[in-house]
């Protein structure tokens, strides 16, 4: 040692051990009580812990109010709290829920439901049936300003009561006796029931909103249905879930106390769950996927999920609207097995279809190139961008949105350098604040090709297929194809589900062969569960029931 | 007179920050609303009759100086506004609900920087070119320039993932250690900080006549230091204190989002986000008054350390 060691004023006077630990053993006092001292100034003592389920939900849920919440997280919180007249199983079947049983005339316009007598609120009140009628009046009006107030377009008089031209009490809904209800439809919708399971058709408690107005649900007001109450709620923190006990399944429901974790950022979720504080993870992040996969197998739960992430053209701007080869092209010269692979390398699959695989009573039609091998396919690409009217002197100029993010962000390069090596033309990439690329998108006028995904609201191809529809509000594509129309339209009135699936199918071949999209993989739903925990089942929603779960009293 | 004279500095200065803070609340209400994109637009498109409900319900039909004359009016009367995005809850609520952490965090965290910062910065100038000296500046170097989100990650992963000795995030437990992760990561930049600029001056102060005078009386440097040295040596870190603690008790955006603290740093980053109007606005507000409150303090303080100020 060159100097005299002198290590926060005192000197050490030769490398013996005995001085060091002395001086260790003062510092780490010292230090020690520095740290008590500042910790007790602040907080409450310690808690006993008792045995919760610990699950991330990501960014904090906007509201508890079933006819508001618009997020996936709100939803997931709510599907623990209340119960709709149907429900999911496990496994992500429809299933009988808050309504025992239910049936549909033959010509798919009147939905029968007959309510469980032994259904309570959380306040022991009985759950009758104009419950429901309260709350899907509710839903639709526009004094309550529901984001999902369409889910009941269909009902009779809901499209008109919802544009303020007639009065709530028209809305075909009614309680025929204290637990019948009945529905009825202004057309045959093959996925009604499934809307009937929805977070928004969820029912309120009439007096407590009556009473409380818009504070009814928060912790110490909410009246809910299901298997779950809400016990608290510290904003940005948790919601914590205690067992319903007047829930008419309480028996059923294993686990007493459910926390609901705020985890926006995916990686500080990982160290969350790696220290051992979550039971659950919301999600896994790409750059760890791998090593979890290795690290920890019999937790990591991927699974189809019912979302495609895709590349869509602005048909308004005027090379790419007029040039259905130049489409292909690009579309072609994307290869979705590299990009699922080496680029993301999260299990998602390479997508050649705009309805992902998964959905009910359905079988998603192929991009005509699905089948073709790597070199086939770029040389087809290669031809059509001649055919076009572009080479290497007159090459593409186009620019490419996406929202800022990381996996955004290597997917357009790698698209980009595709587009390069394949065709020889520089896209220019620009990433924009997810509200902006939403407002552009929208707005058809700058956007050329941008970057978004669709995720299905209902487990029907409808649910994907309705948006390139002329004139719905989420076609920001400018697509517009009388055939496509009026093969959605005959769908849509079609009761007969086996020729519904024809014209649904037919109308994806139309869209696939126009090129007004270009899926690129489908996604996949991913999860670190804790090996403790039983009935954990993988599904195309992605729904996991906390009442479904239970732990393994071995572990 | 002379407490008479510190009052009405004390008004003078209040009254003069009013057209600041109006300028700085027009000017915040117009970068909102230029933002593009509304508090209700998400991927999946409203019908235009769902949209239009939505826009007259929260005012948003209105032209924008209609719809600041209405944000305006309930101001003066105290009233932040509802949240846009958390429906049932007013943005005064939010604000305060995070406020406390954040203040919690925030003041032990300025605490620990000043004991600490200051406490090395003098050892430091004291022992200037030695080791010690060299371990003082480099680590406040470290300190100032790596940023928080290389440290705290590696901090979390190694105590609370590796070792498990801490909680990996507030909500990971109810004992208040999990106080220590946040005070520390919100001290670290500070301590540096304040050990630098103590340093710095009291060196200065150290080599000037009245102190060279106090050695010749025969007194050691500890007397020293604690009767002459330490206030004036402080000065400079006065002015640097008003803006920084401000910053801290603010919050940092970093340190919350990484341990999933519930404060007002990751408040205001998810209300720009979602184009919380209101939200933003009354954060703002809060910040912008805080920020006067405690420059106002700085000078006051100022005044007492330094009687050629007071006197002037």
């Amino acid at each position: 040692m060159r100097y005299p060691a002198q290590v926060f004023g005192i000197t050490v006077s030769g490398p013996s051990r005995m001085s060091f630990c002395h001086i260790a053993v003062r510092l780490r006092t010292g230090l020690m009580a520095f740290l008590l001292l500042i910790l007790a100034a602040c907080g409450q003592p310690a808690q006993v812990e008792i045995r919760a389920l610990n699950r991330a939900i990501g960014p904090e849920p906007e509201t508890l109010d079933p006819q508001l919440a618009r997020t996936t997280q709100s939803h997931t919180v709510l599907r623990d709290l209340f119960e709709g007249l149907l429900t999911y199983s496990p496994d992500g079947k429809l299933v009988a829920g808050a309504a025992e049983r239910w049936t549909v005339s033959d010509d798919g316009l009147t939905y029968s439901f007959w309510l469980r007598p032994e259904a309570r609120w959380s306040n022991g009140e009985t759950v009758v049936a104009q419950d429901f009628v309260y709350s899907f009046r509710r839903l639709v009006d526009p004094k309550t300003t529901a984001f999902y107030a369409e889910t009941l377009v269909n009902v009779r008089n809901a499209a008109a009561i919802i544009a303020g031209d007639r009065p709530t009490e028209s809305l075909g809904v009614t309680a025929t006796d204290r637990f019948q209800l009945t529905i009825r439809l202004r057309q045959p919708t093959a996925y009604f029931a499934s809307l009937l399971a929805q977070a928004a058709t969820y029912p309120v408690n009439e007096k407590s909103v009556t009473a409380l107005g818009e504070t009814f649900a928060r912790p110490g007001n909410l009246v809910s249905n299901g298997a779950y109450k809400l016990a608290r709620w510290e904003l940005g923190l948790i919601i914590a879930l205690d067992r319903n006990e007047h829930y008419w399944n309480n028996a059923g429901t294993a686990i007493d106390t459910v926390r609901y974790h705020v985890t926006p950022v995916p990686s500080a979720e990982l160290f969350r769950y790696r220290a051992g504080e979550l039971d659950i993870s919301s999600t896994v992040p790409t750059e760890a996927f791998a090593q979890m996969r290795a690290e920890r197998p019999e937790e990591l739960r991927v699974a189809t999920f019912l979302s495609t992430y895709y590349y869509g053209f602005n048909l308004n701007h005027e090379e790419l609207g007029s040039n259905p080869k130049l489409r292909q092209a690009l579309s072609m010269a994307v290869d979705r097995e590299a990009l699922t692979e080496k680029v993301i390398g999260r299990g998602e699959q390479p997508a050649y279809s705009w309805v992902p695989p998964g959905v009910d009573n359905y079988e998603a039609r192929q991009l005509s190139y699905a089948q073709m091998s790597a070199a086939e396919r770029e040389a087809t690409a290669k031809r059509l961008y001649a055919e076009a009217g572009y080479n290497e002197a007159n090459p593409l100029h186009i620019e490419l949105r996406y929202n800022t993010s990381e996996t955004h962000q290597r997917i357009a390069l790698a698209v980009q350098s595709m587009w390069r090596d394949v065709l020889g033309f520089d896209a220019v990439l620009i990433n924009e604040e997810f509200k902006v690329l939403v407002a552009n998108m929208r707005a058809m006028e700058i956007t050329q090709i941008f970057r978004s995904s669709w995720n299905g609201d209902y487990n029907d191809a409808y649910a994907f297929l309705s948006i390139f529809e002329s004139d719905n509000p989420s076609n920001m594509f400018g697509y517009r194809s009388e055939e496509y129309d009026s093969l959605l339209q005959r769908a849509a009135i079609q009761p007969n589900a086996e020729r519904r699936r024809l014209y649904l199918e037919e109308a994806e071949r139309v869209l696939l062969a126009d090129h007004a999209v270009m899926p690129l993989y489908y996604y996949v739903s991913k999860h670190l569960v804790r090996s403790g925990i039983r009935g954990w089942q993988d599904n195309v929603l992605d729904y996991h029931y906390s009442q479904h779960l239970s732990f393994d009293p071995a572990r | 007179m002379q407490q008479r004279g510190a009052l009405r500095f004390a008004l003078t200065r209040l009254l003069s920050a009013m057209p600041t803070l109006f300028l700085i609340i027009v000017l915040a209400f117009m970068m909102m609303h230029a933002a593009p994109g509304g508090p209700f637009d998400e991927e999946r498109a409203m019908p235009p009759e769902t949209a239009a409900n939505i826009a007259r319900a929260y005012h948003l039909d209105e032209p924008l100086p209609q719809q600041f004359m209405r944000y305006f009016g309930a101001l003066v009367q105290g009233d932040l506004g509802p949240s846009y995005r958390y429906p049932g809850y007013s943005v005064a609520e939010l604000i305060s609900g995070a406020m406390f952490l954040s203040l919690t965090l925030g003041a032990l965290a300025m605490l620990c920087a000043l004991v600490v910062g200051i406490a090395a910065g003098v050892v430091a100038a004291l022992r200037k070119h030695t080791l010690i000296d060299r371990l003082v500046t480099g680590l406040a170097m470290m300190g100032i320039s790596v940023p928080l989100f290389v440290i705290l990650p590696i901090f979390v992963l190694v105590f609370a993932v590796n070792l498990g000795w801490l909680p990996a995030s507030w909500s990971g437990t109810d004992s208040r250690i999990r106080y220590l992760l946040p005070v520390i990561a919100l001290a670290l930049p500070q301590i540096a900080y304040v050990a630098r600029l103590t340093r710095g001056s009291m060196i200065e102060i150290m080599n000037s006549d009245f102190i060279r005078t106090a050695r010749a009386q025969g007194l050691d440097t500890l007397t020293i230091v604690r009767r002459h040295a330490l206030r004036p040596a402080l000065l400079p870190l006065l002015s640097y204190l008003g803006p920084a603690i401000a910053a801290v008790l603010t919050g940092s955006v970093v340190v919350e989002q990484i341990l999933g603290i519930p404060g007002l740093g990751q408040l205001f980053v998810r209300g720009a986000l979602n184009r919380d109007y209101t939200l933003v606005l009354g954060i703002v507000i809060f910040y912008a008054t805080l920020v006067i409150a405690l420059n106002l303090i700085v000078d006051i303080v100022y005044g007492f350390l330094d009687p050629r100020i007071r006197n002037r």
